[in-house]
């Protein structure tokens, strides 16, 4: 694109402006490390001073070392091993049934009938209000746990996968059909790739729903894992230990997340999506 | 009227269902209430204390939904328009946006306590980020030529962005919000399971613990469907506001 104002032949820009631009782009990507670096010797610096009761901030150093020796004593990963455990399975247990009944709702109508009105008023209930009813009927152990997780985490699921299947174009599923393909082959070769990004989509939202719950249960129930550890750290008025609960919850929700958007790219690489920019944050 | 009656009717075969399994003792009282005593025991908290409970959760709820929605919006606006602040504020959100908001939880029992600013603060940094997020993107999105043609008609930069970066960025915004609110009733159900003397939340883990089994059922019946008639009521208002759409 020709720049208008500018003289005809394109004259080189001003070495001054080639310096401020590489300087932009040095502060644009250097600065939010710089940012978190200066963040953290604020922390530090003031934790050192005393300026904040110790009990209300410990130093940055006390977590990193509580981290530490959380890693070296096994707990660390004893715990997030259980939290993960119990998320994953969860997880998958909401991802199955969810996408599933979502298909089903979409292409059987009897189906769609009868669980419209409970995903319609699922979706947006608090489900995390029917915990001491999942206590009651599953215990106090990993069942219960796994159980409200995927409660929880299912709705979304289901209502995007309804939602996705819904809106695959009724063209190409006649075009298959024309073409005399079986029903088994549509579902499986053209509604589901169709309906895929949504699904996925609809899958990233019920991840972090599902990390958020298996904290929640952790601290109502115990039972190890990283947020009954870091409840009991609370309760014994333990500050670093909950400082180093966040920070180790904070790393494992960015692996999980991060996880699921590079499975998404693999499974979408045939998509038009792959192709464009990434979304921001 | 017919036709949500047939929409709905799934709901009433359940309720039937639910009502007989238990009247006939397939499913014990302690298992599953039957429906109609939970409706009885629901009638009796109301008597007692269930809208003083109910009231201190959705005021709890609705203060730190308000101040997350302020301050939220600004800062992704401002975080789309100004460089220095986008600078400034993406590293701080990248590095909160991917954690389990519940994992506060703790955090603010040993910072503020078990009072009700402690669940007011965790509903709204949790409510925060969602919707931050979702206005910096909605703003960023804005139509580059709507701005172009704004200043080229002589719009100065706060005209440029109450005229027509906020109305274009809303519907965004606005579906920010009601993922916050849904986060909002979590957030504050769940904390006042753990931490609390009073509130819905704290009322259903009471009665769980204490063994009345219906009044427990009818206590998170309540608040699930406070939930979705939150949800219901916010998306008339949405459709309401962006009526000049179209």
């Amino acid at each position: 694109m020709a720049r208008i104002g500018q003289p005809a032949g394109g004259a080189a820009p001003a070495l001054g402006e080639i310096v401020r631009e590489k300087a932009l782009w040095l502060f644009e990507t250097l600065g939010p490390f710089a940012l978190i670096g200066a963040a953290l010797i604020a922390w530090e610096v003031t934790a050192l001073q005393k300026a904040i009761d110790p009990f209300l901030l410990p130093a940055f150093s006390t977590v990193v070392m509580r981290i530490f020796d959380d890693l070296i004593t096994g707990k660390l990963l004893v715990n997030a091993a259980l939290t993960l455990y119990r998320a994953l399975v969860a997880f998958g247990l909401a991802a199955s049934i969810g996408v599933l009944l979502g298909i089903l709702m979409a292409r059987v109508v009897s189906v769609g009938w009868f669980f419209d009105p409970i995903v319609s008023i699922g979706l947006p209930a608090p489900k995390i209000a029917l915990l001491p009813v999942f206590m009651l009927w599953f215990g106090l152990f990993d069942l219960a746990k796994i159980m409200m997780v995927a409660f929880s985490a299912s709705f979304q699921i289901i209502a995007t996968a309804w939602a996705a299947t819904r809106s695959v174009e009724r063209e190409i599923i006649w075009s298959a059909r024309s073409l005399g393909a079986t029903d088994r082959q549509i579902l499986w070769q053209v509604i589901l790739p169709a309906a895929l990004p949504q699904i996925l989509t609809g899958l990233q939202i019920a991840m972090p729903i599902c990390l958020i719950v298996v904290l929640v249960t952790e601290m109502v129930m115990g039972g190890e894992g990283l947020g009954s550890a870091m409840l009991r750290s609370a309760r014994f008025a333990d500050s670093p230990g909950v400082f180093a609960g966040i920070i180790e919850i904070g790393l494992l929700g960015f692996a999980v997340i991060k996880t699921m958007e590079i499975v998404r790219r693999r499974l979408l690489s045939w998509h038009q999506e792959a192709a464009r920019d990434e979304t921001t944050v | 009227m017919a036709a949500s009656l047939r929409r709905y009717m799934p709901l009433l075969l359940i309720a039937a269902v639910w009502e007989a399994v238990t009247r006939v003792g397939l499913i014990t009282e302690l298992t599953l209430p039957a429906l109609s005593n939970i409706i009885v025991a629901f009638w009796n908290l109301l008597m007692q204390d269930l809208l003083y409970q109910t009231s201190r959760s959705i005021m709890r709820g609705m203060s730190a939904l308000a101040c997350a929605i302020v301050f939220g919006t600004a800062a992704g606006i401002l975080m789309a328009w100004y460089k220095p602040v986008r600078i400034l504020l993406k590293p701080v959100i990248q590095c909160f946006y991917p954690m389990p908001k519940s994992a506060l939880i703790p955090l603010v029992i040993i910072w503020i306590g078990l009072g009700d600013s402690s669940k007011i603060t965790l509903i709204f940094i949790g409510c925060l980020l969602p919707i931050v997020v979702s206005s910096f993107n909605a703003a960023r999105g804005v139509d580059q030529v709507l701005i172009w043609s704004a200043r080229g008609m002589g719009a100065s930069e706060s005209e440029v962005l109450r005229e027509i970066v906020v109305p274009a960025s809303l519907p965004e915004i606005l579906h920010g919000i009601r993922v916050a609110l849904a986060l909002s009733f979590i957030l504050m159900v769940s904390s006042e399971l753990i931490i609390a003397n009073d509130g819905i939340g704290f009322l259903i883990g009471f009665l769980g613990e204490a063994g009345d089994f219906r009044g427990m059922f009818a206590g998170a019946i309540t608040i699930s469907m406070i939930g979705f008639l939150a949800d219901r009521l916010y998306l008339a208002a949405t459709n309401r506001l962006l009526a000049w759409r179209e």
